[in-house]
């Protein structure tokens, strides 16, 4: 089974809120100082789904893939590291600030030229912008089916049954492959690269595609073709209005807060 | 011909509360001149009429099931049927199971885009915009729709849900759902949990990686027990075993706005304000003052929750 897993690289979601900043006019996160980007959190479980499927089929390569500037390779290394066979970045100067629908384009494109993929992993979403719309965008470039949120996942020839979580429960579904699933936090662990996983991924070469190796037209790039326009980024304003409960006891403390609570009808 | 068409779910016998919100919204971009609101929902006249009561001018009935989570295709062709019919720009689903799944699939059918998790909907100079949260919640952005066809998932409890008025008149209609299903549902379980379901809370009382310990939690239990509310925990809690993921809160967990949070041992982190900012009051129990969940709170007490919470408990028992 050939598996394609694609992997984002994301500032820190862990960011304090105090250091977290942003360039109002130019619609951009400023990077927080001495803050290292990291691994969408979600995807290093699409890779870990990934090599649990290689490994029970004995067989298949596994091709990591992600678009983003430069640094976006220490995502594809990380998922090499941990046992994912090759790595592609796709990187072009029109790549800058294109949105979900454009990126799921470059991502779908890539996995065409790629050939003889059976699967698609993703997280679940990316934990920058959170919108989810990755996933399900390749698998409707592609044709192919696409089952989101998956808890659990495992093979039997060509059909995948996968266990999905929902709202308020699970759903267990089938679907035949090629397909395309999205993978989230409950997944479980992912594993941790040891060093010597590490020292080999770091030398491997990974490939880079440009846009006009993926033949993307230049409407299909740019922010300026982006479907969904970014047409402002802001900070929220949050004020304090806390009162501190004060008291000379943390059970006067306690009575205090609960007759305020009661004033004011919580409870 | 523009307008709205709105996607109605169902929970059990009943139009799903977000449906009703969803109404709402439409009926607010009517007011600012963006047409007719309509709505599409699965199953049968009963369902219509309640839309119809809350402010939608026409419904379609898709067939009965086609409209749950995990039948995206056949939900698509539905409302794909329906919004052609309907002649809509707009199309605003929840950020529901089904709506995670369906938005972009519309999106991509119609090569127009979806904005999801929206918490507004404008018009800025005739043309419409969202707003949503991103990046765990420390960023909000704007955003509009390239063409003329616009999909947006709503998040639950942005807006209040539209009034019903018996006395409205709609048409109702049948469209189907022809699409092949080719993702094919074996079971769907609801998720086991004691008491009240969390996003149905209004109360929660949540813990995290501050209470230190998980034995803990039966604490918080017994204080959400005692309030009629449900009992959270934070993804840094979940992640150490020390409570069921199906109860975190934030980004990776789920989305609660109660009228009342009560937070302890919980610092604030963006991952986890990305699921609570929206709760009506919050109470922070956190011995750190400087915490961000103190400033984002109503009432604080600074204080260790060991001493904090059994007094709680007691005081509460003693207002009764």
């Amino acid at each position: 089974m050939n598996i394609a897993v694609c992997v984002k690289q994301i500032p820190d979601p862990e960011t304090p809120a105090s250091q977290f900043a942003v360039d109002e006019a130019a619609r951009r996160v400023v990077p927080a100082q001495g803050v290292a980007p990291v691994v969408n959190p979600y995807d290093p479980q699409a890779t870990e789904a990934a090599l649990r499927l290689r490994d029970a089929a004995g067989e298949g390569t596994i091709t990591v893939i992600s678009l983003g500037e430069d640094s976006a390779r220490d995502a594809i290394k990380h998922a090499l590291a941990m046992g994912a066979d090759e790595g592609v970045l796709l990187s072009d100067p029109a790549f800058a600030n294109i949105d979900n629908f454009q990126t799921a384009q470059a991502l779908a494109r890539a996995i065409e030229k790629l050939d003889g993929i059976d699967l698609v992993l993703m997280g679940r979403a990316a934990a920058d912008w959170d919108m989810g719309v990755a996933p399900i965008g390749v698998a409707e470039l592609l044709g192919l089916p696409v089952v989101t949120i998956a808890r659990a996942m495992s093979a039997e020839g060509s059909t995948l049954t996968v266990e999905r979580v929902l709202d308020d429960g699970f759903q267990t579904v089938e679907v035949d492959l090629p397909a395309v699933v999205s993978i989230s936090n409950e997944f479980g662990e992912p594993r941790y690269p040891q060093l010597r996983q590490i020292m080999l991924a770091a030398r491997k070469t990974v490939q880079v595609w440009s846009a006009e190796d993926l033949g993307l037209a230049p409407d299909e790039t740019g922010e300026e073709n982006r479907w969904l326009p970014l047409e402002a980024l802001y900070v929220p304003v949050t004020e304090s209005n806390v009162e501190v409960i004060e008291g000379d006891s943390p059970e006067e403390q306690a009575r205090t807060l609960a007759r305020k609570l009661r004033e004011a009808r919580l409870i | 011909m523009p307008g709205t068409l709105i996607v109605a779910e169902t929970s059990g016998t009943e139009v799903a509360p977000v449906s009703l919100e969803l109404l709402a919204a439409a009926v607010a971009l009517a007011a600012d001149g963006a047409g007719p609101v309509s709505a599409v929902v699965a199953g049968g006249e009963a369902h219509a009429r309640t839309l119809i009561e809350h402010g939608a001018e026409r419904v379609y009935t898709a067939p009965e099931g086609s409209l749950d989570p995990g039948q995206a295709e056949r939900g698509a062709s539905a409302v794909l049927a329906a919004r052609e019919a309907a002649g809509a720009d707009t199309v605003l689903m929840g950020q529901t199971s089904l709506g995670r799944d369906l938005a972009p699939t519309l999106a991509f059918r119609l090569r127009a885009a979806a904005a999801m998790d929206c918490v507004a909907l404008t018009l800025a100079d005739g043309r419409p915009r969202a707003t949503r949260s991103c990046y765990g919640g420390n960023a909000v952005a704007e955003v509009s729709w390239r063409g003329d066809v616009r999909i947006a998932t709503l998040k639950a409890k942005a807006w209040d849900p539209a009034e019903p008025d018996a006395s409205r008149q709609g048409e109702v209609s049948a469209v189907e759902a022809d699409a092949e299903q080719r993702v094919r549902v074996v079971a769907t379980e609801a998720a086991e949990s004691e008491g009240v379901r969390l996003e149905d809370a209004d109360v929660v009382v949540s813990g995290g990686r501050g209470l230190g310990d998980p034995s803990a939690f039966a604490m918080l239990e017994e204080l959400a027990g005692l309030l009629g509310g449900a009992t959270a925990a934070s993804r840094a809690a979940c992640d150490l075993g020390w409570y069921p993921p199906a109860q975190q809160v934030g980004l990776t967990g789920k989305t609660v706005t109660p009228a009342l949070y009560l937070a302890v041992g919980i610092s604030g982190a963006s991952q986890h304000m990305a699921g609570m900012s929206g709760s009506k009051n919050i109470v922070a129990i956190n011995r750190d003052p400087d915490a961000n969940m103190v400033r984002a709170a109503r009432f604080a007490v600074v204080e260790d929750y060991k001493k904090v919470v059994p007094a709680l408990i007691e005081a509460i028992k003693a207002l009764d």
